[in-house]
């Protein structure tokens, strides 16, 4: 008898794996938001990776490398972070209430990152304002790595951090995306 | 350099089906779905201690063995069990490690199927992605290095 594996086993199994606790990391993609696919992860301490454009190979080796090897896509446990940014992208929802989950990150990065959360929806920042908030006013460039890095985009809200002279500079998930994701809050550019 | 142990999700994906219609095979599709998932979950448990990415898919098939075992032996009367070296409980690999240790992989795999699953030649040569003759041959040079290896230190 050759028997073939149903998806309803499949999810079954996912699920189950989710609701023993027995996951370092569960993750999903979000095969069409506004900002195209997203591969997004969670971990028992929040949200530790969203993802633009996402290799899942590649996603996958550096999850389990930073959090555990016991990576597994399931849905449901995503239900929360999907709900958040779809509301988010309708326009209906300015402040993620999901943690981010920063623990494998620097001290620094963490630093500034705890900076770039209290940037407001519809608003910009500089690198430099940044960097002084963070404790070196010097220290521009550096912050731009932390944007750079930054696990969790959108919900860290590194597209509001632009230069100096108004230019949007950079963006992990491309210019475009940048801009996008401002026009969407009602910034000024 | 030993192999790094995959992401789960890269590993369940590759071995899934394979394990599915091993369990298919050995108790039909009613049981096969629960043993699918007991399997897969005894995996993900064990699966931090793990220190190497080698020979996950018949380390996987080993633990999917064992649980045909256990299902047998359940729905099996009292009276009719066969003596099987994994009645106290333990599980069998342990018991087997330390005479199997040095022997290259496929036979190691094979003896520990063959005398600590009790599983048929057929059987750990699927297991092992080999043939049945393969797989009686791999376990019988097993053997053999175990019954010198013990002569010598003794």
């Amino acid at each position: 008898m050759t028997a073939t594996l149903s998806p309803v086993l499949d999810e079954r199994f996912r699920a189950a794996a989710a609701a023993e606790g027995l996951l370092d990391v569960v993750y999903d993609v979000l095969p069409d938001t506004p900002v195209g696919a997203l591969l997004v992860g969670v971990t028992d301490h929040g949200l530790c990776r969203i993802s633009f454009d996402p290799d899942p190979e590649l996603e996958l080796e550096q999850l389990a490398r930073l959090f555990g090897s016991r990576v597994l896509r399931v849905s449901r446990p995503l239900d929360r972070v999907r709900l958040e940014l779809d509301e988010y992208f309708a326009g209906r929802r300015r402040r993620f209430e999901i943690e981010p989950d920063v623990r494998t990150l620097p001290v620094y990065n963490r630093r500034v990152l705890a900076e770039l959360a209290r940037v407001e929806y519809g608003h910009t920042t500089t690198y430099g304002t940044l960097a002084a908030q963070s404790g070196n006013p010097r220290a521009a460039r550096a912050v731009g790595t932390v944007m750079h890095r930054n696990p969790v985009p959108i919900v860290l809200p590194c597209h509001r951090v632009v230069g100096a002279n108004g230019k949007l500079t950079g963006y992990a998930g491309g210019l475009d995306r940048k801009e996008q994701l401002l026009r969407l809050e009602g910034a000024n550019l | 350099m030993a192999t790094a142990v995959p992401p789960f999700e890269t590993f369940y994906e590759a071995h899934r089906a394979e394990v599915f219609r091993f369990l298919g095979r050995r108790l039909g599709r009613q049981q096969a779905e629960d043993a699918f998932q007991e399997t897969f979950l005894r995996a993900l448990r064990a699966y931090p201690r793990l220190e190497h990415g080698e020979h996950l898919r018949a380390w996987v098939l080993t633990i999917a063995s064992r649980i045909v075992l256990d299902d047998v032996r359940r729905r099996r009367p009292q009276g009719e069990l066969p003596e099987l070296p994994v009645e106290d409980g333990r599980p069998a690999f342990e018991e087997l490690a330390p005479l199997t240790e040095g022997l290259p992989p496929n036979q190691r795999a094979a003896v520990v199927l063959r005398y600590g699953y009790d599983l048929g030649y057929d059987e750990i040569g699927d297991a092992l992605g080999s043939t049945e003759a393969a797989a009686r041959q791999a376990t019988s040079a097993g053997v053999r290095r175990i019954r010198s290896h013990t002569k010598e230190h003794r």
